[in-house]
Order: structure tokens, then C-alpha cells, then sequence
């Protein structure tokens, strides 16, 4: 990486309001502890190593992004802090106890939303409080009252396929943190919505995020979104999936889509883009592009496009 | 201009639904009342100086020309008839009567059921016999469905068992649960059950697993997921192959009303087939089509009203 890229970065994060930032942060207490966690996925041509060594800690109210190149276990990390996918070795600890099973205490909102398409929004998010025991009438109060909060109350009882896609996942969320969990872990949340909604969704995650007790792992393949939204990015690297830096995101908050344009937000990319993707000077290229062949002229010579 | 896929409007599905039963209709309008379609025999109607012909019966086409020249060469009267079908294949009117008449005409033997008494015998048995098949087959299928173990331990016997043809084990059930309707509903319960089992299981694999996960993640254990994601999410799926597996409950019924005591409308289908009254017997056919078809019509309604929530991908 050119020294260039770096030092700007370092200077951006050196500045003393932003050393005062980093320092409050790493005051709080640790919520999450990932420790030497490694996880193989069985294929037909033996074992694959996904995740090699992951040591990670994420703070209490803290918002952090994981983002890295495809197969670099991103989704993997989030769905095994979810319980959803066993691990091999190391340790997730979430206050200190090990995670061992899918638990109400971490939500998840996924990318494919996920509504259960037979209940109504309403029934949607009465979902959590109702498996936990709840009677219909407190597990109804419950979520009108998310409803409420995300601006949704006037699409209680509309089904889910009436919803446009950018709604669907707001319900998602009401449904997630109705149960009131201790962490919101996010696989590519935005990734199928419309530039424009997502926007609107970015924004709307931080909002409820600034009011709401919860610490949100958000995984994204999308550089601005991460610059945007975090207080650290977690940078992988692939083939093994593996740390390869934190960054702590040297913006201040709150933070507004018109600072994609900010010279600071461009510093930052700049890095984040020479990590991800290695700079001109590196000539290692993603396996997937090598592919790409070089196409034969097929038109006139005179039928130029460019 | 037309896509992929072209899309009709209500009228002119209902018309297409509506020319598919005229079209066959119509061809055999066509083969009844062209005389000069088919018609392979002459109806008798003067047997002239032929001494083996008799009125009202039928002969060959070959056989009445030879015999007409024959007459002529002789100088003898010549026979008179007209071009017929054969006795199995009667026009549409004759089958509308019949279709008619067979429920105000009483049984030949005494005791003998009236037509809509035995048609009613039959849609019971095939009735309880699927409600039977379904009591263990559903609830099997979606076990299966969403559980390996389950599974594996059912699954392969069930894929063998299923290839053993029903009627194979009339004799069987005769002999085990002697002849009236026991052993009638076990070879629709066999017919049916096995391939319940199978189609329902996989419908119930098809669940997405987003939302398996989803719930998961919301503290539903495994229990809570059945119950409230994978029976929810596959009850449409589930009462759409109910209604195709209906339907091969009735296949079966035929089959099954031989063994023993010949009983239902196959009985009267037998029955009207041995004094030829083949109207009757396209009348009996045509009958089951119809019920068929207007259970599943209503069926058909009842879920989209009951799936609303489906509308999203509901065909």
C-alpha cells in the first residue's frame, strides 16, 4: 500500500477530537468477545478452512461493520455469533458466556428479510415476545409499540407481499429488537434495496441505534455504507477468511450522507479500497476476475461505440 | 406483444376452459350424427329375403352390402337398414338420457341399490378412505419433512412400498378384513397413503430455511418452529397436494369397489355394461368426472380464501 493512503488515515485519526472519541469508546465494557475462533466447512474435497484465528471485541453500544472481500467469511462470522453455525475451535463470548445455541439474546435481520409471509406486520413482530411465553394481548402491546417507534403502526396489519422492500426490513428490525436482545447482528441487510432507500434505511438504523440500548455487528460488502455507519470496521481477508485490520472510522457523529463527500470520508476509502482490493502496485487479482477473457472484436470496424 | 409468459384475461380463460370440454364434445357429436364418419355397422330395419337377418339387430357394413348384392343377383328382396355405431359407443343425447333416467329408473333386482344410492356409497368410501390415509400421511409426511432422523427411518420404505401396486393386495385384504368395505378402503388408503407420505415430506423440505433461521434467532426452539414456521408456511403447498391426491384416491376406488362384494358405482357400472346398457355406463363415467371436478373447483376456491396471505406467489 502507498505510504500516502496511510498517512492520511493515521493524520484523520489523529486528530484530538477524534483520539478523545476512540478513548470513550474503548472506556465501555467488552460485550463481545471473539477468541482464536476457527471454523471448516466439510466439502467434497475435504475440509475448507472459512475462518482462521478471529480475535475480535465489540463494546457495549458500539456499532462496528464487517466488510471484506466474497469468501472472506463475513456472513459466517455474524451467523456463528448468532448461534446459527457451530465452530471448530476458539471461543465467542457474549458477557462472558459462551455462545453455544441460536439465543434471543443476539437478533438478526438477514438481507432475504425473512418475514413469515402468513402473519400480518403486527403478527410479525409478535412473533419473538409470543415464543417467549408472552400472552397475545402483552406480546400485541409490544409490538405496536415497535410499530410505533419505526414508524410503521399504519401497516399493522398489512401482509408482508404488500410491503415494498425497504418496509420489509424495517419490520425485520421492530421484529428483532422487540425482544429486546443484546445485540443486533446485521448479514447484509440493504444489500437487495434501491440506492435511494438505502440511503433512507442507513440513516433510519442510526437513529434507532442513537435511542435504543443495543449494539448493532453490521456485515456489508458496500465501502460507504460501512464508512457511514460504524464507529470500527472490521476488515477480512479471504482464502482463509481472516483479520486483517480494525479500523476506528475517524468521522465524527452525527453522521449525514453528505459527508460520503467529505474529504476525511474519501481518506478513509481510499484505505479501505487499497486493503480490500490491494493497490496498483499489487498484482495479485481476485480469482474471480482472472476469468474474465478478453473479447474478440465481433462488429464492423467503422461500429464504434466508445 | 406477448411475453414469456402470456397473460389471459377472465374471459377468455373461462372461454378456453369452456371450449376444452366442447372440443371433445363435438368431436363426438361429429362421430354420433355424421353418418358418413365412421358408422362401421347397419342397423336392421327390414331384413327383405335374408334368412338370418333380423329388424332392430345389428351386422357389419361388409356383410349388408355382400348381402344386398347377394339379393339383387337372386331377385329376392333386398334388406333394408341404416349406418349405426357400435352398441359401445352411443350418442351424446342417448347419454344424456341415460344420464337422466338412470336415477328414476329402479334397480332391476329388487333389493339392488338405486343409481344415487351407490353413487353415494362411493363418494364415502373414497372420502373416508383419503380422510383415513391422511390422518397418518400428512402428519408422517411433515415429520419426515423436517426431521433427518425421521426420515431416514421411514423414507426408504416407503419409496420401496410405494411401487407395489394397490390392487395387488386385494386378495390379501379379502381374506384379512372379509369382503364389504374394509378391504375396499385398505387399498385406497394403501394407494393414496404411500405417496402422501412422500409428496407431503417434500413439500415440507421446501420450507425456506430463512425463515427457519429467522425464528431461531427470535428464541423459537425446535418445537415452536414446527408448529408455528413449518406448518404455517407449508399449509397452502400441503392442501394444494391434498387436492391432486384426492384425486388419485378416486382412481383407486374403482379398483377397489371389484374386490369382494362388487359394490358402488362400479357396481353399477358392471352391472349396465353385462345387459350392454353402455349409455348408462358412460353416464356412471361421466358422473365421477363431474364430482371430481366440482370438488376440486370448490376446493380450489375455498383456498384462495383460506391463503390469502398467499396472493404474493399463489398461481
Amino acid at each position: 500500500m502507498k505510504d500516502s493512503i496511510r498517512n492520511a488515515l493515521q493524520a484523520a485519526q489523529a486528530a484530538p477530537d477524534m483520539q478523545q472519541r476512540f478513548e470513550q469508546l474503548r472506556q465501555r465494557p467488552s460485550l463481545l468477545e471473539v477468541k482464536g475462533l476457527h471454523k471448516y466447512f466439510q466439502t467434497n474435497n475435504g475440509a475448507l478452512l472459512a475462518l482462521k484465528d478471529i480475535n475480535i471485541s465489540v463494546q457495549r453500544r458500539e456499532l462496528v461493520c464487517v466488510i471484506g472481500a466474497s469468501g472472506c467469511g463475513k456472513s459466517t462470522l455474524s451467523r456463528i455469533i448468532a448461534g446459527l453455525e457451530p465452530y471448530d475451535s476458539g471461543q465467542v463470548l457474549l458477557d462472558g458466556q459462551p455462545v453455544t445455541d441460536v439465543g434471543a439474546d443476539r437478533g438478526m435481520v438477514f438481507q432475504g428479510y425473512t418475514l413469515f409471509p402468513w402473519r400480518t406486520v403486527k403478527q410479525n413482530v409478535m412473533f419473538g415476545p409470543q415464543m417467549r411465553g408472552q400472552n397475545t394481548i402483552e406480546a400485541e402491546r409490544a409490538a405496536l409499540q415497535w410499530l410505533e417507534l419505526i414508524g410503521l403502526q399504519k401497516f399493522a396489519d398489512h401482509y408482508p407481499h404488500q410491503l415494498s422492500g425497504g418496509m420489509k426490513q424495517r419490520v425485520a428490525i421492530a421484529r428483532a429488537l422487540v425482544n429486546e436482545p443484546r445485540m443486533l447482528l446485521m448479514d447484509e441487510p440493504f444489500g437487495a434495496l434501491d440506492p435511494h432507500t438505502r440511503q433512507k434505511m442507513q440513516q433510519h438504523l442510526l437513529e434507532i441505534w442513537r435511542n435504543i440500548d443495543i449494539t448493532i455487528v453490521f456485515v456489508t460488502h458496500d465501502m460507504d455504507e460501512a464508512i457511514l455507519l460504524a464507529d470500527r470496521i472490521i476488515v477480512l481477508k479471504p482464502h482463509p477468511g481472516q483479520l486483517q485490520e480494525i479500523i476506528d472510522v475517524p468521522l465524527p457523529r452525527p453522521r449525514y450522507p453528505e459527508m460520503l463527500s467529505e474529504p476525511t470520508f474519501r481518506v478513509i476509502k481510499d484505505y479501505l479500497n487499497a486493503l480490500i482490493h490491494g493497490d496498483e502496485e499489487s498484482h495479485e487479482v481476485d480469482p474471480d476476475l482472472e476469468l474474465i477473457p478478453h473479447i474478440p472484436r465481433m462488429t464492423r470496424v467503422d461500429d464504434n461505440v466508445e | 406483444m406477448a411475453g414469456v409468459a402470456r397473460i389471459l384475461t377472465r374471459k377468455q380463460s373461462l372461454g378456453l376452459g369452456v371450449a376444452s370440454f366442447l372440443l371433445p364434445i363435438l368431436i363426438w357429436c361429429a362421430v354420433s350424427y355424421l353418418q358418413f364418419v365412421w358408422h362401421p355397422q347397419v342397423m336392421i330395419t327390414d331384413a327383405g329375403d335374408v334368412s338370418y337377418f333380423q329388424v332392430d339387430s345389428r351386422t357389419e357394413r361388409a356383410t349388408f352390402a355382400a348381402e344386398v348384392a347377394n339379393m339383387q343377383q337372386a331377385g329376392l328382396a333386398v334388406p333394408q337398414g341404416e349406418p349405426i355405431n357400435p352398441v359401445y359407443l352411443p350418442a351424446p343425447h342417448e347419454v344424456a338420457t341415460a344420464f337422466v333416467t338412470s336415477f328414476t329408473t329402479p334397480p332391476l333386482q329388487k333389493d339392488a341399490p338405486w343409481l344415487h344410492e351407490s353413487l353415494l356409497h362411493s363418494v364415502k368410501l373414497v372420502f373416508w378412505s383419503f380422510f383415513l390415509a391422511s390422518l397418518i400421511g400428512v402428519p408422517l409426511g411433515v415429520l419426515c419433512g423436517s426431521s433427518v432422523i425421521v426420515s431416514r427411518l421411514t423414507e426408504p420404505f416407503v419409496e420401496f412400498f410405494r411401487y407395489l401396486p394397490a390392487p395387488a393386495f386385494g386378495a390379501l385384504a379379502v381374506a384379512i378384513l372379509g369382503i364389504y368395505d374394509a378391504p375396499k378402503v385398505a387399498i385406497i388408503v394403501i394407494g393414496t397413503l404411500f405417496q402422501q407420505i412422500l409428496i407431503i415430506a417434500n413439500t415440507t423440505r421446501k420450507v425456506d430455511l430463512g425463515l427457519l433461521e429467522a425464528a431461531a434467532t427470535l428464541g423459537a426452539n425446535r418445537w415452536q418452529r414446527l408448529k408455528n414456521v413449518i406448518i404455517p408456511a407449508i399449509l397452502p403447498d400441503v392442501y394444494r397436494d391434498q387436492r391432486i391426491l384426492l384425486g388419485w384416491a378416486w382412481t383407486y376406488l374403482i379398483v377397489a369397489e371389484l374386490v369382494g362384494a362388487s359394490s358402488g358405482i362400479t357396481w353399477f357400472i358392471t352391472q349396465q355394461a353385462r345387459y350392454q346398457n353402455f349409455d348408462q355406463v358412460y353416464a356412471a363415467i361421466l358422473m365421477i368426472g363431474l364430482i371430481g371436478l366440482i370438488t376440486d373447483v370448490l376446493l380450489a376456491k375455498l383456498g384462495k380464501r383460506l391463503f390469502r396471505w398467499n396472493a404474493g406467489h399463489s398461481k
